[in-house]
């Protein structure tokens, strides 16, 4: 657990709504380059911690550092600013804007703003990227629900994020739009960006991720190599339950 | 981007033919034509600049006369006072503090208390003076007298509608305004995408604050006899709301298709229906609700977006053999 | 005795408060529409209240079961022919806000003209009952009283028909989330145009209760909506109870501020109360935190 290596490290974060704790005294590191999936059965804290990391929500206690400097209660556009990108459980595009400018507005106010002909250039190649490129003009609200995901990985990816948070990006898609996805977060790894995934799809899990992190009632119960961790006894237990209630 | 281009340079020939021709009108209208032009000159800067804010970013504001009245106000306290320029800036900066203050404290909060608040702002504001006015000043009401004629207030007028719409212009290519654009989409992903969301809101609100109470100050002397229930009368914020809606808020020249046709309207209303005026307001801003959502320039929008969709790569307005895009 | 005075007068027009709240937040808490309306029909129903007591004889009382079920069933309408197109063109419920805020201020010109047309631009007002009783050595007018205790009764009839009944617990289901109240069998739409009716049917009921003792002209509508406003949201939408504290706070509030500062600046308190709420619990004094 040395901060100094880690991209990211979450310490003792511990965030309660009422008297529920969403996520309770959780720690994780983070390397540089890594893909890192983090599990659990539904309303064990994984979104919670996503929105934690990207500041939309703030945590009541702990530590927060994306590469040594604490991020924990920043709002989202400063977290924006140091390298943090997301995408939505729900998709979110902008519906109103085209294609182009859904990119252009993650290019234009991250760490290193583009703006103009550059910007419009760089939006293009992005574009290029997640194979949207015969959509430039089409506007958000009548994209494809696979085209809507792919354009918010393209906006996430114009911020040039030093960490990417994926939350049940492949979630609602088919077989064959799966197997699309999953080549391109493929690809996108190839280029070298860090991420955290907080995914359902054992599949993609298992093919794309190096490690990962299990939560069950806001807290860690598993650490891992994606198959040891899922094999874990306490894992088993917390996605089916104990032999008493079966 | 020669569409771009082209678009601009038609856009600023039309600024420079309209700037023309108010200054000229003066010379060829009598006193009921200048007074016309008063009032479409001042609603159509009122609608450009409400436009300006509540048209990208989704944020309806009610409280257009609130600004409009601080301009008033200005001019019926401080015009015999100060020379004119300075009394002008003063009304713009005065009010640029106030929509400050209350976008800071209402912007952060979700749409519809904003909404709520700038509904009462107006109210506020014109008890607040006649507050002061009768405890503290000892009587509602003060006359303006100023030396200016109903020309130079066209012509003032004129001057401030051409530099709203460059600074309009400006801020629709900046950054300022597409972040003000992704606002009004989803506010959430204009958060994660790195933008200062409040900053940006409250600007570009009290800039068009700013604008709103020029138009204020600029016409204040065609009352003479000044008081709150004249300067903050709801009915304007209300019509500048209708043309506003009916032109289209989510381009600059929007607002500006309704004003013309509303100004009308409205003229012929108050001089044949007096009595049926409110009514007939609220009927012809309920058919524009609901029936063109978007406006006069958002229908023009969807048929070049529905044409652009259709051929890509094409520029609106050539005249090629159709063909499929797939 | 001006502070008790204060308070007396504070707790009644905190009372009237509560109940003109009650209405708006059937209307904006369980139905989702944001009505700019609201005022201009109190003011429609002082009105009638006020031509039904002076030319048909008819004391307000008796008014209420006449006004009341015109104003449910007038509100029944104009959720179903006007505000149920807007609820189906929204995406969200930011946009059905928006929507129903323009659609309700165009509204809100059409009747304050209507009634503007009928009775003018001055202010009325009647007798209907002139004691004054002693409360403590601090007089209080009988229609005052008189109308703050049908408030009660009123508030009550509405609480436990909320909190009680089986449509009652449809209406709270709907408000609660829309979308799972579907889910469990509830006719949404039935549901919130019973609970804008409902609204309806309270504001008009306030509104002929405030003509007992109030002053009133035809632009007093805007006034009345604001307070409700800011009673509802102090409250948290949809919480009978809140509206109640929240009332009762600004009723308290306005008439120490009329008393002891200047009666001119009852509105600026309002509001100035308005956005401390706001900006320490932006979801209300009783509102559900972090949804």
């Amino acid at each position: 657990m040395t901060t100094s290596t880690a991209l990211l490290s979450v310490c003792d974060v511990t965030r309660r709504f009422g008297s529920l704790r969403a996520v309770d005294g959780l720690s994780f590191d983070i390397a540089e380059g890594e893909i890192v999936g983090l599990l659990g059965p539904n309303g064990s804290g994984k979104t919670t911690m996503m929105n934690l990391v990207s500041g939309a929500l703030k945590p009541d206690a702990g530590t927060i550092r994306l590469a040594g400097s604490d991020i924990a209660g920043l709002p989202p556009n400063r977290i924006a600013r140091q390298g943090i990108a997301r995408t939505f459980q729900l998709v979110r595009v902008l519906p109103s804007m085209n294609c182009l400018d859904n990119v252009k507005a993650g290019l234009g106010f991250g760490a290193q703003p583009t703006w103009g002909a550059t910007a419009d250039s760089k939006a293009e190649g992005l574009l290029e990227r997640v194979g949207m490129a015969h959509r430039r003009l089409t506007l958000g609200k009548d994209l494809t629900y696979m085209d809507q995901k792919r354009l918010e990985l393209a906006r996430a990816l114009a911020l040039q994020p030093r960490l990417l948070l994926l939350d049940e990006w492949l979630a609602g898609l088919n077989p064959s739009e799966l197997v699309e996805a999953i080549e391109l977060l493929r690809k996108v790894r190839g280029e070298g960006v860090t991420m955290v995934m907080v995914e359902h799809v054992m599949d993609a899990i298992r093919s794309l991720c190096d490690r990962c992190v299990i939560m069950n009632a806001g807290a860690k119960i598993a650490e891992g190599m994606p198959a040891e961790a899922l094999a874990e006894p306490e894992v088993v237990r917390a996605y089916l339950g104990d032999d008493a209630d079966a | 981007m020669t569409m771009n281009s082209r678009s601009t340079l038609l856009g600023a020939v039309l600024l420079l033919a309209g700037v023309v021709g108010l200054a000229l009108l003066p010379g060829f209208v009598g006193g009921y034509g200048l007074s016309m032009a008063i009032n479409f000159l001042m609603f159509a800067i009122l609608a450009t600049s409400w436009a300006m804010f509540s048209g990208p970013s989704g944020y309806v504001s009610l409280a257009t006369v609130a600004f409009f009245g601080i301009g008033a106000y200005t001019v019926a306290v401080l015009g015999e006072q100060l020379p004119w320029g300075a009394v002008l800036l003063l009304a713009a900066g005065i009010a640029f503090v106030v929509a400050l203050l209350v976008g800071l404290s209402t912007l952060r909060l979700r749409g519809v208390y904003f909404v709520i608040f700038s509904f009462g702002l107006a109210e506020l504001i014109r008890q607040v003076v006649n507050w002061y006015e009768s405890t503290q000043a000892g009587s509602v009401g003060r006359y303006v007298f100023l030396d200016i004629t109903q020309e130079q207030i066209v012509w003032q007028l004129t001057a401030v509608l051409a530099l709203l719409f460059i600074v309009g212009w400006l801020i629709e290519r900046s950054r300022v305004g597409f972040a003000l654009r992704m606002i009004g989409d989803d506010e959430t992903v204009a958060l994660h995408c790195g933008v200062n969301i409040t900053l940006i809101k409250v600007l570009v609100f009290s800039l068009s604050a700013a604008f709103m109470a020029l138009v204020g100050a600029i016409v204040a002397p065609r009352w003479t006899y000044l008081d709150p229930s004249i300067a903050f009368n709801p009915n304007i914020s209300f019509q500048v709301l209708i043309m506003a809606l009916l032109g289209g808020a989510r381009r600059l020249y929007g607002p500006l298709l309704g004003v013309i046709p509303m100004v009308l309207l409205f003229e012929y209303l108050s001089s044949n229906f007096p009595h049926l005026f409110s009514i007939l307001l609220g009927i012809t801003f309920l058919a524009i609700v609901y029936m063109v959502p978007h406006g006069v320039a958002g229908l023009i929008d969807s048929y070049v977006q529905r044409y652009r969709e259709r051929f890509p790569g094409r520029r609106v307005g050539k005249n090629q053999q159709k063909e499929s895009a797939l | 005795m001006a502070f008790l005075d204060a308070l007396l007068n504070g707790l009644t027009l905190g009372g009237m408060y509560a109940l003109v709240a009650m209405g708006l937040t059937l209307q904006y808490g369980v139905a989702r529409i944001m009505n700019l309306s609201y005022g201009e029909f109190l003011i429609a129903a002082a009105f009638s209240a006020y031509w039904l007591f002076q030319v048909q004889a008819i004391n307000p009382l008796l008014a209420l079961l006449l006004v009341v079920p015109v104003a449910f069933g007038a509100n029944w309408l104009i959720y179903q022919i006007m505000l149920h197109p807007l609820v189906r063109r929204s995406r969200d419920r930011g946009e059905l806000e928006v929507n129903s805020i323009l659609a309700t201020f165009g509204l809100l010109f059409v009747i304050q003209g209507l009634v503007l047309l009928i009775f003018g631009s001055n202010y009325f007002s009647y007798t209907y009952i002139s004691n004054v009783f002693m409360i403590a050595g601090s007089p209080i007018a009988a229609d005052r009283l008189l109308a703050v205790g049908v408030a009660v009764v009123l508030g009550t009839a509405l609480y436990l028909l909320l909190v009680r009944t089986r449509p009652g617990t449809a209406l709270r289901a709907v408000s609660v989330d829309p979308r799972a109240a579907q889910l469990a069998g509830i006719d949404v739409r039935a549901a919130s145009a019973m609970a804008f009716a409902l609204g309806g049917g309270m504001v008009a009921a306030s509104g002929v209760l405030v003509s007992m003792f109030t002053t009133f002209n035809a632009s007093m509508g805007v006034v009345f909506t604001m307070k409700a406003l800011i009673v509802v949201i102090m409250g948290g939408a949809g919480h009978l109870l809140g509206a109640l504290a929240a009332g009762l706070t600004l009723g308290l509030v306005e008439s120490f501020v009329a008393v002891y500062v200047a009666p001119g600046l009852t509105l600026a308190a309002t509001f100035a109360l308005f956005l401390i709420v706001l900006l320490i619990r932006p979801t209300g004094m009783m509102g559900r935190a972090g949804a």
